[in-house]
């Protein structure tokens, strides 16, 4: 079987190299729904941050018990427990933002990069393993979250949370904090990736 | 078809279809549009003055120089020769509201040129008509300068531009434009679909060179017709006639010019006969049950969409298909 990697690769590889949303292309859904603007595209990755890395340190502490048939029910189970937690805590606290994401937040149960982590790291991995490539996936994906949601917010109503930066004169590309500018800009942007990667993949040789 | 080198060696191996028509090419077809457009510009010029020269310039420009960055990205062989995005600037800048700010028709055309064609493949690739792929984002995009409201500059000069566009007057408060008036040109509207005398001839010109096929236009304005007149007797719309429906907004514009582009309109004549009464139904639903007053922009785009179905569904049997 093939070396595992060590932690330190596995916490790089999720900030760029395997990159949830411009590399394996997961967790789409909320990528292209919650990046209107700068708040609640934060909120998203710290709320995903949070559920991944508890779940990613509970599977692997359990990774022994599992039985293969029946891991991904223990897997979802597990997100499950702490995506109620984000939810409830996320209405106690900031209930306009709850409001505002509304479904989204559930819907993390689902979100493909936790389960596929689970899967791929830390139901193979140590605790120590598992925590950081936890912590690279979040970063990976909250840069993804903050690049498309930076794009969307400064094109479409001039500011970067919520602060105005462009002169008032900028004429307000609407289009841009409507849904299909969450498609044009992620499209863009994942164009954009590959053509640098492959730029410098052609240096690099 | 690459006809300059057909001509150049007698003996070319190369895949069907063997077309050396000189009729055909790109280019040729391209400088039809153009000479059909000639009326089209110059009523919009008798219209709008310079306004609307201004909006085509500026379209054209940035369609030419998107085209020039895009597919030089792409590292394909250049294509501005063949006029198509030439073409393209010109149909975006006639159906932009003509005292539109510049920016408005340079977003427009990038995004036209850009996301509407080059990223499909470049020309003969893109599965919607790249000038209304431009002119929808900046619909969206834009809402407040591109609703009709747009269209109505107070402080001008020009008289038709203080008035509301026929469609719109009616549709919010039930003003009628006489039909001598819509087919003459003197209303306020995009540049392009003013006049509805100065469509039809650069459309009939463009059909008898046999540059756009007569089935698209045929099939629109036939179930224009069809629906107009049964809106008319049905009594949804008082007054509004099935000729106001032909000549007003921009639907002899969009039936010869916009919907009968060869790239995204099905290839069999049954097809594009298809093609042309989807639009036309499309256009009646949206203006008699949408909040828009017209709606031959998003018809021409659904109807794209649609292209390849039909393509599908009125393909030639082969011979001894089973």
């Amino acid at each position: 079987m093939a070396e595992l990697p060590t932690p330190t690769e596995r916490f790089l590889q999720g900030i760029l190299p395997e990159n949830p949303v411009y590399r394996q292309l997961l967790g789409l859904c909320p990528t292209l729904a919650v990046t209107n603007n700068m708040k609640s595209a934060v909120t998203m990755a710290a709320a995903v941050a949070f559920v991944l890395f508890c779940a990613n340190i509970i599977i692997s502490l359990i990774r022994d018990l599992l039985k293969p048939h029946l891991r991904i029910v223990i897997f979802t189970l597990t997100i499950a427990t702490f995506v109620t937690i984000v939810d409830k805590f996320l209405a106690a606290y900031v209930y306009s933002m709850s409001k505002e994401l509304g479904p989204y937040i559930p819907l993390i149960i689902v979100n493909c990069i936790i389960i596929c982590r689970c899967e791929v790291c830390a139901s193979k991995q140590n605790v120590v393993a598992a925590a950081s490539d936890a912590v690279g996936q979040s970063l990976g994906f909250a840069l993804a979250l903050f690049s498309i949601a930076g794009v969307r917010e400064i094109l479409g109503t001039g500011a970067f949370f919520e602060l105005q930066i462009l002169p008032s004169s900028w004429p307000n590309w609407i289009i841009m904090v409507l849904p299909p500018g969450a498609f044009f800009t992620l499209g863009l942007l994942l164009g954009l990736v590959n053509w640098l990667s492959n730029r410098s993949g052609k240096k690099a040789t | 078809m690459d006809n300059t080198e057909n001509k150049k060696s007698k003996l070319v191996v190369s895949h069907s279809p063997h077309v050396i028509s000189l009729s055909l090419s790109t280019r040729i077809m391209m400088t039809d549009v153009m000479i059909a457009l000639l009326p089209v510009i110059s009523m919009a010029y008798y219209v709008f003055g310079w306004l609307a020269i201004k909006q085509i310039l500026i379209s054209a420009g940035t369609c030419l120089v998107s085209e020039f960055i895009f597919v030089g990205m792409r590292k394909k062989s250049l294509t501005l020769t063949d006029f198509s995005a030439l073409i393209t600037g010109v149909i975006l800048g006639l159906s932009l509201p003509a005292p539109a700010p510049w920016y408005i028709a340079v977003v427009a055309s990038v995004t036209a040129i850009g996301l509407g064609k080059v990223i499909f493949g470049g020309l003969g690739m893109n599965i919607f008509n790249p000038a209304m792929v431009g002119r929808a984002f900046v619909m969206i995009a834009f809402a407040s300068v591109m609703a009709a409201s747009g269209y109505i500059d107070k402080s001008m000069s020009i008289d038709v531009m203080t008035m509301a566009t026929p469609l719109n007057a009616f549709k919010q408060s039930g003003i009628l434009t006489s039909c001598s008036d819509l087919i003459f040109g003197s209303i306020n509207g995009s540049p392009g679909e003013v006049s509805g005398i100065a469509c039809i001839l650069g459309g009939v010109y463009l059909c008898l060179r046999k540059t756009v096929s007569w089935q698209i236009p045929a099939g629109v304005i036939f179930s224009v017709l069809i629906l107009g007149y049964l809106a008319q007797i049905s009594g949804i719309q008082t007054g509004w006639t099935v000729l106001h429906q032909i000549f007003s907004g921009s639907l002899l514009f969009g039936a010869f010019f916009i919907a009968t582009d060869p790239v995204t309109s099905p290839l069999t004549p049954k097809g594009k006969f298809i093609f042309g009464a989807g639009v036309g139904i499309l256009i009646i639903i949206i203006r008699l049950f949408s909040g828009y007053p017209e709606g031959v922009m998003f018809a021409v785009l659904l109807m794209n969409s649609l292209t390849p179905l039909i393509n599908r569904w009125v393909k030639h049997r082969t011979m001894g298909e089973l």
